[in-house]
């Protein structure tokens, strides 16, 4: 366990001046600012749209581009957090250092699950701020008479569940490819894969990783629109079947991954 | 021992870098691990370290099993393979810093070594912006961040200039003489070792053709006197009538093997005194290639 700290805060030191790191902080922030500026210039247009549909015009656009955008972004931080090894050669010292190779490995794919994590939570966090300081300098913009903060929370731990796959995936081509090309056409060509697959509504989409972040968004938005007449209402069933495969395919290529590591010569 | 193989092999594919190696490195020696270009030196070194699986034998570090004593072992050495492994993006320091991490060592230690290798005026610049000479530095000091008993170095000496050469040289030299450290280096220039090496291998195709001492290295080595000479052909005769062997006569030059200073000295002189002017005269040896040959045609 000891290793494993040390290996995870190590990342954090040698990644914090990079693209890979800011990338997951820039991403919501550089979103939620465009959108505040927005809400903020055609106010008086959204003063009439009660709590609840404010929170929605805030949050769904979002969400659709998430579900393309998120798959994307685990391309480039799986990508970043290898590469990182493989431009300096480091491979052959992180694997000489008195440190079981296990907790090498899982470090590096923790670090790259927990800035998946930062990168949501940050989405969760400033639409909820965002929204809630846009009451404050416009209380026309009725923010403040719905609280949306469980839902929102929610279909972002649903989103985030429905990534595991594509980044064990992800994770795992980076390490194993030194190019820049392969993990990311690969991830690229997949995801596409997914959009066309999600839209074909085929029975058996939920077995396709790449497809899940696709889901979710859609299923949760099905829900949202499926109310008729009257004020929507959000449910959010997180355990569905497609993300039981996203964390089945996420737990198994994880392990898989080790042994390829550990069978690997280091180059 | 510190460092023992019994046997070791190593195969990429179909062909065998590594063939029934046994190294035998003893405590408080420099061990100078010599072999050209691809003779399998870097190979033999990632297989000391556990980074490549053995595939025949078995490697000991400090009398322990390497494979199920991994941790152990590599918690007492320090590497350093092939370019070093630097992260450009971040400074000097910062790099000594990231290790310093993981090996839970004091920022003073890591002080210590950019003033040992002279990069405390560059500690705080990118290392991307580090000249060959620098990020080699940088390297030596990774390695030895952790104050290893063992130090395994793959030609850390590439790269440097004449002056960098000299100090890599002492610094090693006094790790092992006033600390009792173990060092065990690898390079393809004979002329290096020598200068530093209490102990040889010599490696070429993945075989181990000669290990033992320097000094019985040097008995295979066999230096030879050059003289550079007006007449060579006259001088040559001289020389024989005299009682030294000639070995061999160009336009400009004669060799006699060397037994001593004083046998030079006494060339020179009766060179001199009889007319023969001498323009340069100096021991020489033979390069690592001719070595090479001498050893497999003993063996």
């Amino acid at each position: 366990m000891k290793g494993f700290i040390l290996s995870f805060r190590s990342e954090f030191y040698k990644t914090r001046k990079t693209m890979g790191f800011w990338s997951a902080v820039l991403l919501p922030l550089i979103i939620y600012i465009l959108l505040f500026i927005g809400f903020l210039s055609h106010s008086d247009k959204l003063a009439t749209h009660p709590g609840l549909i404010l929170w929605l015009e805030f949050s769904v656009p979002v969400l659709f581009v998430m579900s393309f955008l998120l798959p994307m972004l685990i391309v480039f931080i799986g990508y970043s957090v290898n590469s990182i090894e493989h431009k300096a050669d480091t491979w052959k010292s992180l694997f000489s250092l008195p440190i079981p190779k296990f907790s090498i490995y899982s470090a590096k794919y923790f670090y790259a699950l927990f800035l998946v994590v930062l990168c949501l939570a940050l989405f969760v966090l400033f639409t909820l701020g965002f929204g809630n300081l846009l009451s404050v300098i416009k209380p026309s913009l009725k923010f403040n008479q719905y609280h949306i903060e469980s839902t929102l929370t929610l279909i972002y731990l649903k989103l985030l569940f429905s990534s595991l796959g594509i980044l064990s995936i992800q994770f795992l081509l980076s390490l194993l490819f030194r190019d820049f090309l392969k993990p990311m056409g690969i991830g690229f060509i997949a995801t596409i894969g997914g959009v066309i697959l999600t839209n074909l509504d085929w029975g058996y989409t939920y077995l396709y990783p790449y497809s899940h972040p696709f889901l979710t968004v859609k299923s949760t938005l099905q829900n949202k629109m499926g109310n008729g007449a009257g004020m929507p209402q959000i449910t959010v069933d997180l355990f569905t079947k497609d993300i039981w495969v996203s964390l089945a395919v996420a737990v198994v290529v994880f392990i898989l991954g080790y042994f390829i590591v550990l069978k690997k010569s280091v180059k | 021992m510190v460092i023992s193989t019994e046997g070791l092999s190593f195969n990429f594919g179909n062909q065998q870098v590594v063939k029934s190696l046994s190294l035998q490195v003893p405590e408080g020696s420099i061990y100078g691990f010599l072999g050209p270009n691809g003779a399998g030196k870097t190979t033999t070194i990632k297989l000391l370290l556990n980074l490549l699986k053995t595939d025949q034998g078995s490697i000991h570090v400090f009398d322990k099993e390497l494979q199920s004593h991994r941790i152990e072992i590599l918690s007492q050495v320090g590497s350093l393979i092939e370019q070093p492994a630097i992260y450009l993006h971040l400074s000097g320091k910062e790099n000594l810093m990231n290790r310093a991490l993981l090996l839970q060592v004091s920022e003073s230690r890591v002080d210590e070594m950019l003033k040992l290798v002279h990069l405390t005026d560059a500690a705080h610049k990118k290392a991307g912006k580090y000249s060959l000479g620098m990020k080699q530095r940088l390297g030596i000091a990774l390695a030895l961040l952790p104050d290893p008993k063992l130090l395994i170095l793959d030609e850390p000496t590439n790269g440097l200039d004449p002056n960098g050469i000299i100090e890599v040289r002492e610094l090693l030299i006094r790790l092992v003489t006033q600390h009792n450290k173990t060092v065990f280096i690898s390079s393809h220039l004979l002329a290096e070792v020598e200068r530093m090496a209490t102990h040889v291998g010599i490696i070429d195709q993945g075989e181990l053709l000669f290990q033992g001492s320097i000094k019985d290295l040097e008995a295979i080595s066999q230096p030879r006197v050059q003289i550079e000479v007006a007449n060579t052909v006259d001088a040559a005769n001289f020389l024989k009538k005299q009682g030294f062997m000639v070995t061999d006569i160009t336009d400009d030059l004669l060799s006699i093997p060397f037994t001593s200073k004083t046998q030079m000295g006494e060339i020179n002189n009766l060179l001199n005194q009889n007319g023969y002017v001498v323009y340069s005269i100096h021991k020489i040896h033979k390069d690592l290639e001719k070595l090479f040959l001498d050893i497999t045609q003993k063996a």
